[in-house]
């Protein structure tokens, strides 16, 4: 079984999933720039707001914070302990804490466990450990087949499960947002809390894909 | 309601497609859909699951041809309009040609990490006492609701467990409504593959959802 959830081989051309023909979509981004004038000079927006809410999702939450949650846990047990039992105050003791993560559960990884995670209603997911969820977590063959077919999706991934290997997948239908704790790779004994980070993918912390190997 | 949102156990969806170096936003458009419908929920005083509602009550074959954006910025367009915030004449014109509605609490940057930080915890005090603990069966109830709610078509029927109790929640199905919080007690609830897919189904398989307690019955 190997990691490729950051490196597979695909040729498709999905870049845009839905994608519509360019006068549809172009008809939607001259509405948008509608809307954001009409709603400016009503004073219902400030858009330097906007640019900050922006910056703070394009640029400053992302699946690294998540990466840090994990190496902390791999590295400290009494950290690991805090959070599987209360996931929300031990990922705010690294300062992640907020908007689609009010409420946050661990779901650890073990040699008999793997965990899935999904939203099969919208996209629900943990903003401040993840940051905003890619495509393929919001689009329909994902949210259809990951309840039914975990482990055909987890093929999609270019990843392989031992048959005996339960598989956990949380669907995410309230507002309880689920965070996975990849297993610890082999072979990375020794190494700093920053370098593990380093092996923590945004895949491997939903579940559909593994850490990367130690180089 | 049974739209095309509810996608669980769905087929004919293909593979997923998982994008290589994928940006968080793929067009300015995005960017700015994105910013206004987080920055209007505090003027339009809407909650997250009226916006759900919002994104997802449109014909099944119409939500499952829009990309995300689209549908967040649509659900952003109706619900302004509902509420009397923008009109259509605007929206074409691409102005304001009605006075706004006064006194409206407007996001501004100095808020925006303040309000972000805080979130929106849905977990209420209740003097209420669960029905159910861990390791109780239960059935997700038979229910086909036109409203908004957040149990799945794909459980309704089955039987699970209880694997955890996660306290007293705001209740989507009459919050989406504007019929106010009406907190329930909230369940992780475990079923076996087999239970939900069938006999065939791989049973290595264990899927959970998050149940308020209206949705389940003793088993």
């Amino acid at each position: 079984m190997a990691a490729h959830d950051q490196d597979h081989d695909h040729n498709h051309d999905h870049l845009h999933h839905h994608d519509h023909d360019h006068s549809e979509l172009s008809e939607t981004e001259l509405r948008v720039r509608a809307l954001e004038t009409v709603l400016t000079e009503k004073g219902y927006v400030d858009p330097a707001a906007l640019d900050l809410l922006i910056e703070t999702y394009e640029k400053k939450v992302g699946p690294r914070n998540g990466a840090r949650v994990v190496a902390r846990a791999w590295s400290d047990p009494a950290y690991r302990a805090r959070l599987l039992a209360d996931a929300t105050p031990a990922i705010a003791e690294l300062g992640f804490a907020g908007r689609q993560g009010e409420h946050i559960v661990a779901l650890e990884n073990t040699p008999s466990r793997h965990n899935m995670v999904v939203c099969t209603l919208c996209s629900c997911y943990p903003w401040p450990v993840l940051g905003l969820p890619p495509v393929w977590y919001k689009s329909a063959p994902y949210r259809s087949r990951a309840v039914s077919d975990p482990r055909g999706v987890l093929a999609d991934f270019g990843v392989t499960l031992a048959k005996d290997v339960e598989i956990s997948v949380w669907d995410s239908t309230a507002e309880i947002r689920y965070l996975v704790i990849p297993m610890r790779p082999e072979g990375s004994a020794g190494l700093s809390e920053e370098k593990l980070a380093d092996l923590v993918t945004r895949d491997s912390m939903i579940g559909t894909g593994l850490p990367k190997e130690p180089a | 309601m049974n739209g095309g949102q509810d996608l669980g156990g769905a087929q004919g969806h293909g593979p997923v497609r998982p994008e290589p170096n994928e940006p968080v936003f793929h067009a300015e458009w995005e960017r700015r859909a994105f910013a206004l419908t987080m920055a209007m929920a505090m003027p339009g005083q809407w909650n997250i699951d009226m916006s759900r509602f919002a994104r997802e009550n449109r014909p099944a074959a119409e939500y499952l041809s829009m990309s995300y954006y689209e549908l967040w910025f649509y659900a952003l367009e109706i619900m302004l309009k509902e509420r009397d915030l923008v009109a259509d004449d605007e929206i074409v014109v691409g102005h304001s040609l009605h006075p706004p509605i006064e006194g409206k609490r407007v996001l501004t940057p100095g808020d925006v990490l303040k309000v972000l930080h805080r979130g929106g915890p849905t977990e209420r005090e209740t003097d209420t006492r669960a029905a159910f603990k861990p390791g109780d069966k239960v059935r997700a109830k038979t229910i086909d609701p036109l409203t908004h709610t957040r149990l799945p078509r794909y459980v309704r029927g089955h039987v699970g467990s209880i694997e955890r109790v996660l306290g007293c929640h705001v209740f989507p199905d009459s919050n989406a409504s504007g019929a106010g919080e009406d907190p329930q007690w909230l369940y992780t609830v475990r079923f076996e593959g087999p239970e939900l897919w069938g006999a065939n189904a791989d049973p290595s398989v264990k899927v959970s959802i998050d149940a308020w307690e209206p949705y389940l019955e003793p088993a």
